[in-house]
């Protein structure tokens, strides 16, 4: 077989061993479609009735416009679960072992990735389903549908190739707090909730210019047909550009010395 | 003798620490290693430049006849490796774990799912097969972690302290095992700090202080190489004793015991030439025997700390 082959089918026995944990332990599973829509509940009840900030004439309910932030809240609690198990592999010793084996280095990581991907994937299809239950009514045809999955695939390959350099990097459980909280925090400084127009002075700036606002904004313009303006190629490159540098991090680390 | 593994002058450093101060060690194929010395004296370091995992700062380290900076993946594929603590998948059966071992060393299905249920077998995990390693006691954990080792068949295995912390009955059963695979020609590179362990399945020790390798032989000849080696002769009476202390000058003198205590390195040359010495009065010695000090001898001799000695902290971070 050749090297390329080789790390094909050490890259599917990796996702298998992910998604085996994922079977195992369903509960996870259960956690990352609660949380969001735990959320998505707390905001239509609390600002659901308001619909203050919206701007005039706006034709859109709160829940179509909060669920855009909330499919990005569904990607960050996925990514937080990811950097988790990266972080138990590598500090109970099972990444040592595969290191000193005889497999691409990289399908170590693939096997996150791509396990990460899927999950991700079920359970933001599933805080959809339970949305459409609770009064979603998004406009999107066949072809807008396709545009969300294809971006929200973008979105989980860039929270999870971040996930797993911080998992990796952490020498304890302890010091992935910091990414945990960034990535479930962020999405409420953003054009998730409330429009950044309404909000004052940095907290703004920074809600406007953050990479998950682009990424609503598109996902936003695709389910409720609001126009998402110049969002789009914003969205996209912000989402490469994490992936990429995620990707590049994970390839020093797992090439360094074992953590000491 | 073919080596397995050969290190020249390696040396690492983890900031302003020195590791591994120049060490030297060559160890034959089919032989059982073992790196002895205290917590802190880079045992676990030296097996992770040889497995790969961590970059020596100089030197040069060849495994199977590959170099592990040139060629780190032909080394992969040669060793098989079980640290200190258990690098198994806690959220996976045993079985799961064995398994996926074989789809990792590439074997085919069927030989993978046979394979698996002899080392289960083998390692007496077959009732606990289908259940979560979470659930398992230390003990089966690094039986687990053995077999996981061993099912890619490696030629040379680094087995970094694998009893520490085992019941009696877990330890027997480890030390069988490595005894069986060197019979099966495997090249075994053991580190430890009990030294019991080492006199007992190594071929060769090499003492390792504070990054130095301050001695290396086999365990007889460790022992033979410190003072405090001597010869006892019994007599059967106090006649022979005055005669055999008259003839052999130095010599520690017990009566109680009728006894006579001679320094000597034990050997079968020296023997003889004492009881050349003796001459005639050789025909009053009842009974002769060698004793060599035992390997805590010589670990606090050549170290001047016993082993018991822990610097706790440095070998344990990981």
């Amino acid at each position: 077989m050749t090297t390329m082959t080789l790390a094909v089918r050490d890259s599917a026995t990796m996702t298998r061993r992910s998604l085996r944990h994922v079977l195992r332990y369903p509960v996870t599973l259960v956690v990352a479609v609660a949380v969001p829509v735990l959320v998505l509940l707390l905001f239509i009840g609390v600002f659901g009735a308001l619909k203050a900030g919206l701007g005039a004439g706006s034709h859109v309910s709160y829940i179509d416009f909060v669920m855009p932030g909330i499919i990005v809240m569904t990607a960050g609690y996925g990514s937080s679960v990811t950097a988790q198990g990266v972080n138990r592999d590598s500090t109970e010793g099972i990444i040592g072992r595969f290191r000193t084996m005889a497999i691409s280095p990289t399908s170590v990581l693939n096997g996150y990735v791509v396990s990460a991907l899927v999950r991700t994937l079920v359970s933001a299809a599933l805080v959809i389903g339970v949305a459409i239950g609770l009064g979603f009514r998004p406009t999107a045809d066949a072809g807008r549908w396709l545009a969300v999955a294809g971006v929200t695939v973008l979105l989980v390959l860039a929270m999870t190739w971040l996930a797993v350099p911080f998992g990796l990097a952490a020498k304890t459980a302890e010091g992935l707090t910091g990414f945990i909280l960034i990535v479930q925090l962020l999405p409420f400084i953003s054009s998730a909730f409330v429009p950044p127009g309404e909000m004052s002075g940095s907290v703004r700036w920074f809600a406007a210019h953050e990479p998950f606002t682009p990424v609503i904004n598109t996902l936003r313009g695709l389910l409720t047909g609001t126009p998402s303006g110049g969002t789009v190629l914003a969205a996209v490159a912000w989402c490469m550009g994490l992936a990429l540098a995620g990707y590049l991090w994970a390839r020093v680390l797992v090439r360094r010395d074992l953590n000491r | 003798m073919t080596s397995a593994i050969t290190a020249t002058g390696l040396r690492k450093s983890f900031g302003s620490k020195v590791v591994l101060d120049g060490i030297d060690l060559e160890v034959g194929a089919g032989t059982t290693f073992s790196l002895l010395g205290p917590n802190g004296a880079g045992k676990t370091t030296t097996v992770q430049i040889m497995s790969t995992l961590v970059h020596a700062d100089g030197g040069e380290v060849r495994v199977a006849g590959h170099d592990v900076t040139r060629n780190p993946r032909a080394v992969r594929a040669a060793i098989g490796v079980t640290g200190q603590f258990s690098a198994v998948d806690n959220l996976l059966t045993g079985e799961e774990n064995l398994l996926l071992m074989a789809d990792l060393n590439h074997l085919a299905r069927a030989e993978g799912r046979q394979r698996t249920a002899a080392l289960l077998d083998q390692f007496d995990l077959a009732d606990a097969a289908r259940k979560t390693v979470t659930t398992y006691s230390g003990g089966m954990k690094r039986r687990l972690d053995l077999a996981m080792t061993l099912i890619g068949d490696p030629r040379i295995i680094f087995l970094d302290e694998p009893t520490t912390g085992l019941d009696p009955g877990s330890r027997r059963m480890m030390w069988q095992t490595i005894r069986e695979l060197v019979a099966d020609g495997v090249t075994i590179f053991l580190t430890t700090q009990q030294l019991d362990e080492a006199d007992e399945l190594a071929d060769r020790i090499a003492v390792l202080d504070h990054g130095k390798v301050v001695a290396v032989g086999t365990p007889d000849e460790l022992k033979r190489s410190i003072p405090g080696a001597h010869v006892r002769l019994h007599f059967a009476g106090a006649t022979g004793l005055d005669a055999a202390e008259r003839a052999l000058g130095g010599s520690f003198r017990r009566d109680d015991t009728l006894t006579l205590e001679v320094p000597s390195d034990g050997g079968a040359i020296a023997v003889r030439e004492l009881l050349n010495r003796l001459g005639d009065t050789a025909a009053a010695v009842d009974d002769v025997s060698v004793h060599t000090p035992d390997l805590d001898d010589v670990f606090f001799a050549l170290t001047g700390h016993p082993t018991t000695e822990a610097t706790p902290g440095m070998e344990n971070a990981r």
